[in-house]
């Protein structure tokens, strides 16, 4: 185990950093002066205490680089102790027991968006921002904001981000060097959602629920001050505005790094997989209005497409706010919403999912081995905007499918085993493994996943942290391969 | 003119020999003796072994008094050195490269007398490329070629039975169709040319050659033969430089397959094109055409480097029901012994290509040629130089010029400058295609369309259209 030593300085470096992001609700306590002030700044020091520990006691066996396998293990650490110091101010705040607490910073910090919380609005703003924040810094990936700090500190971040920027075709690079691409990310994440938070903040929020809205809007993660979400404005402007940061969040921020690069919107018209993504949305929100609209759920087209297309684009794009119960819709809507969630978003946003260059690929390869039937001498090649995807990379994605298939079910099989009926089993595993946040029936929009016992809460806390490393990473510190010298 | 050629390939050899016919001083140079060999057996020429892009190869193949260098090797930097070279060094007036590359083609100023110092760049993959394209566009038509930057086209039909103009005489042409004015240039009976006149009738079996507007051209082939349907399935055979070439032009018009033998060239192909079912196998695998439906073909192109596969593929495709066959066939001797069999079109790829570089290369100015029944005949836009004292043709009606027999003048296509140009995107001129009636008065500077049925006529017809020195 003496390989795992190099990991340890940069963990502690990392916990270090991160004990600073307790200073935004330090702030927010001091200013609304709901008492938490103290919690945060206990558990701040506690962070940095422990950082500096484990950073002191191990600094001498620091490298230069990371070995691919250390990068795996030092991700996973990375969220696993994360989402551990992060639970702290939650676990004492509010007296949740250490599992629930766990669940909810989990579910932060993957930008899940599910919670077992209920009277948000009562919630001491400071907790509410908190909740928000860890959304916003997992969305991104901490990671990416790592990146460019590891570097400075001395740590290349090339294997690091192996392991993390989702999608299947990681070796696209923006700038020759790691540091500049996590920056620029950086400053356009940043950009769009100081924009997103004026934006809602002109629609009518106030600062603190605009400033919280607005990390959970670019992160996808959909947390909210208000137990009915952003239903709780009762605002056409602030859903449009949200929609649309939504809808951009859910983009390759790459993408919308080169356009920002170049100051030309051509990056975006040249994205390969921005049509099908933008096309599914429009199709599948106009068809989810007219489906709500002809079964009479609401009195005219106006309204339906309102709530329809609201949800829709919340819940394809793994955000999870809701504007109304959508549980309470027929069957048939809520499922095609979840079904949605499930590939939609793009490679490279805070989406999660199998994203839709791997549903592209997956496409793409079952009409290549339709073709092979009918010309058995052709050569077809898959390709995605002109560029040919190898073969590896098909073999890859095909993997990751089978390895998200295998990972939804044996959720579901689980969750059925402890007692939950098949509905909630299965859209808690979808909701879950995609980073929607809220699934249906028991832990639809209008409830929370407080009903699920400890062992069931245990389960989703993992499985979300699969889907947000994208199974393989987990999966392969499973292996014994793996811990093999 | 003193000609250096750089390159004995197959485009090398032909411009060679073609060149050496007119009277022309040529020196040739290759890496490999060998195919110089063969060529100084043939034909009465100097070769020099060598890389045609080191001064002292191009020094040794006499470049300091070269009138024209045609860098045509088989690589695009090795004639843009060598352009460059000629130019700097050597100071060689006319410098023509062959670039195939359309990265670099579609950089035109690379070439300019700063840069690469190329005169004219040629791609005769491109020229052929186009050639084939143009028949499929044209299925009824055995060549379709075009002067004056595609204004005016000659297009060679062969009469059939049921063509309303079949079994009359020429002049018939005028009454069936008023409105369209067209001139038949030539008929060829058999392999002996016939000058028509209005009374000529045309007979089942003739290759007619007829030169009209571009727009025209479907209404006068109507006339000669039923019309086809419109192609709309194409199958390539041989997926190299031409194969390639054509199926990138034709893939977003037709539907297309392409049959290239090569496992990892196929896997290529399929990556670079986009439409194009890519396929790997023979393409004489009689199997995989019946696989693939050649019976449903529309055309089968046979484009592969090698000539018996060609004809071999071809015949096969023809006699398992596909509509047409295009093949490509080097050998001259080849292409007399299948066309207007089995093979509906035999193309040479030396003879089509030829024209860009014999343009350059004649006397006087010359806009386009066209080699014609594998080079026994050609077409050439003259431009008209000069004027009434100084040249033979401007300010005379057609019926006064001095032609040698066998010559036809087809069309004129005279430019005026633009009235009242609103915007100045709009082309300077207007450009206007008049037919070749016998009262017509050709002016300065009208591109005179020519066809010469007997290519030794060719010098006296230059000279016609050359303004004499002694007058100027």
């Amino acid at each position: 185990m003496a390989w795992l030593l190099p990991i340890m300085p940069v963990l502690g470096l990392i916990a270090m950093a991160m004990s600073l992001s307790h200073l935004l609700p330090i702030g927010v306590s001091l200013y609304t002066n709901d008492g938490m002030a103290g919690l945060f700044t206990v558990s701040m020091t506690l962070n940095m205490l422990i950082g500096f520990v484990v950073w002191f006691a191990s600094r001498r066996r620091r490298q230069p680089e990371l070995q691919l396998r250390e990068g795996i293990l030092f991700i996973v650490l990375v969220w696993v102790g994360g989402a551990l110091f992060a639970a702290a101010p939650l676990l004492f705040g509010l007296g949740l027991s250490f599992t629930d607490a766990y669940f909810e910073s989990m579910s932060a910090l993957t930008a899940t968006g599910a919670t077992l919380l209920s009277g948000l609005d009562y919630l001491p703003a400071s907790i509410n921002v908190w909740r928000a924040e860890l959304q916003w810094l997992g969305g991104m990936g901490v990671i990416v904001l790592v990146v460019a700090v590891l570097p400075m500190i001395g740590v290349g971040g090339r294997q690091v981000t192996k392991a993390e920027i989702p999608g299947p075709m990681k070796d696209d690079r923006l700038t020759p060097r790691m540091t500049q691409t996590a920056k620029g990310l950086w400053i356009v994440y940043f950009a769009l959602t100081f924009a997103c938070m004026l934006a809602y903040w002109l629609a009518g929020m106030s600062w603190i629920d605009a400033l919280i809205h607005a990390f959970t809007t670019l992160s996808l993660g959909g947390f909210s001050s208000h137990d009915a979400s952003l239903g709780y404005f009762k605002s056409i402007t602030i859903e449009v505005v949200a929609m649309i940061f939504m809808t951009l969040a859910g983009i390759n921020f790459a993408t919308h790094f080169r356009v920002w690069q170049a100051r030309s919107l051509a990056p975006w018209r040249l994205d390969s997989e921005l049509p099908y993504y933008l096309g599914v949305l429009c199709v599948s929100s106009i068809g989810i209005a007219l489906f709500l609209w002809i079964n009479g759920i609401y009195p005219d087209f106006a309204t339906a497409l309102r709530y329809g297309a609201f949800n829709t684009v919340s819940v394809a794009t793994n955000t999870g706010y809701a504007t109304v119960d959508y549980g309470q819709w027929p069957v048939f809507a809520p499922l095609w919403l979840i079904f949605l969630g499930t590939f939609v978003a793009c490679s490279g946003s805070a989406g999660g999912g199998i994203k839709m260059i791997r549903a592209m690929i997956l496409c793409r390869q079952m009409n290549r081995e339709l073709n092979m039937l009918s010309h058995p001498n052709a050569i077809s090649i898959l390709k995605i905007k002109n560029r040919v995807v190898p073969n590896q990379v098909v073999f890859a994605v095909l993997a990751f499918f089978f390895a998200w298939l295998a990972t939804l079910a044996i959720v579901t099989l689980l969750l059925t085993f402890s007692g939950l009926d098949v509905l909630t089993a299965f859209s808690a595993s979808a909701a879950s493994l995609n980073n929607i946040g809220p699934g249906l029936h028991e832990v639809g929009p209008s409830t929370t996943f407080a009903i699920l016992s400890d062992f069931q809460t245990w389960v989703c806390s993992v499985t979300m942290l699969l889907g947000r490393l994208e199974l393989i990473t987990v999966l392969a510190i499973l292996t014994p391969a793996f811990w093999r010298k | 003119m003193r000609i250096v050629i750089l390159g004995a390939g197959q485009v090398g050899s032909s411009v060679a020999e073609s060149l050496v016919s007119e009277a022309n001083d040529i020196t040739v140079v290759d890496v490999l003796p060998e195919r110089l060999k063969k060529l100084q057996d043939r034909f009465d020429l100097r070769t020099v072994v060598g890389n045609a892009a080191h001064p002292a190869i191009l020094e040794q193949a006499g470049a300091r008094d070269a009138d024209m260098i045609l860098a045509v090797t088989q690589s695009d930097e090795t004639n843009m050195v060598a352009c460059k070279l000629a130019a700097t060094m050597f100071n060689i007036p006319t410098r023509i490269a062959r670039i195939r590359s359309s990265d670099y083609l579609s950089h035109p100023e690379i070439f300019s007398p700063q840069n690469f110092s190329i005169d004219s760049a040629i791609c005769p993959e491109q020229v052929l490329t186009d050639y084939i394209s143009k028949l499929l566009e044209f299925p009824e038509a055995l060549q379709v070629l075009e002067f004056a930057e595609g204004r005016v086209s000659l297009v060679a039909v062969r009469a059939f039975q049921g063509g309303p103009l079949v079994g009359h005489p020429i002049s018939h042409l005028r009454t069936h169709m008023p409105q369209v004015d067209a001139r038949v240039a030539a008929i060829f009976r058999g392999d002996s040319p016939i000058i028509p006149e209005g009374s000529t009738v045309v007979e089942v079996g003739d290759e007619v050659f007829f030169i009209a507007d571009t727009k025209n051209i479907r209404g006068v082939m109507r006339e000669l033969r039923r019309m086809d349907k419109p192609v709309k399935r194409v199958m390539i055979g041989g997926g190299g430089n031409i194969g390639r070439r054509l199926a990138k032009q034709i893939e977003h018009r037709y539907e297309v397959k392409l049959l290239e033998y090569n496992k990892s060239a196929a896997q290529q192909l399929a990556a670079d094109l986009d439409k194009t079912l890519v396929l790997n196998g023979d393409v004489t695998d009689e199997e995989l055409l019946r696989e693939e439906n050649i019976a449903e073909m529309d055309v089968y192109c046979a484009v592969t480097n090698d000539d018996e596969n060609n004809i071999m593929s071809s015949l096969l495709a023809k006699r398992m029901g596909v509509r047409k066959v295009i093949a490509l066939i080097n050998r001259s001797s080849y292409v007399n012994l299948v066309q207007a069999g089995q093979i509906d079109i035999a193309i040479s790829p030396a003879q089509s290509t030829i024209g860009t570089l014999l343009a350059r290369v004649r006397r006087g100015d010359c806009a386009a040629v066209h080699s014609l029944r594998r080079g026994a005949a050609e077409a050439l836009e003259l431009v008209a130089h000069g004027d009434e004292k100084s040249s033979k043709v401007v300010g005379r009606r057609i019926e006064q010029l001095d032609l040698p027999k066998g010559v036809t003048i087809g069309a004129v296509v005279r430019r005026h400058a633009r009235q009242n140009r609103r915007d100045d995107a709009a082309p300077l001129y207007d450009y206007k295609v008049l037919m070749a009636h016998h009262d017509l008065v050709v002016e300065p500077d009208d591109h005179v369309i020519v066809f010469v049925v007997d290519k030794l006529t060719v010098p006296k017809v230059e000279k016609l259209f050359q303004v004499s020195v002694s007058f100027l």
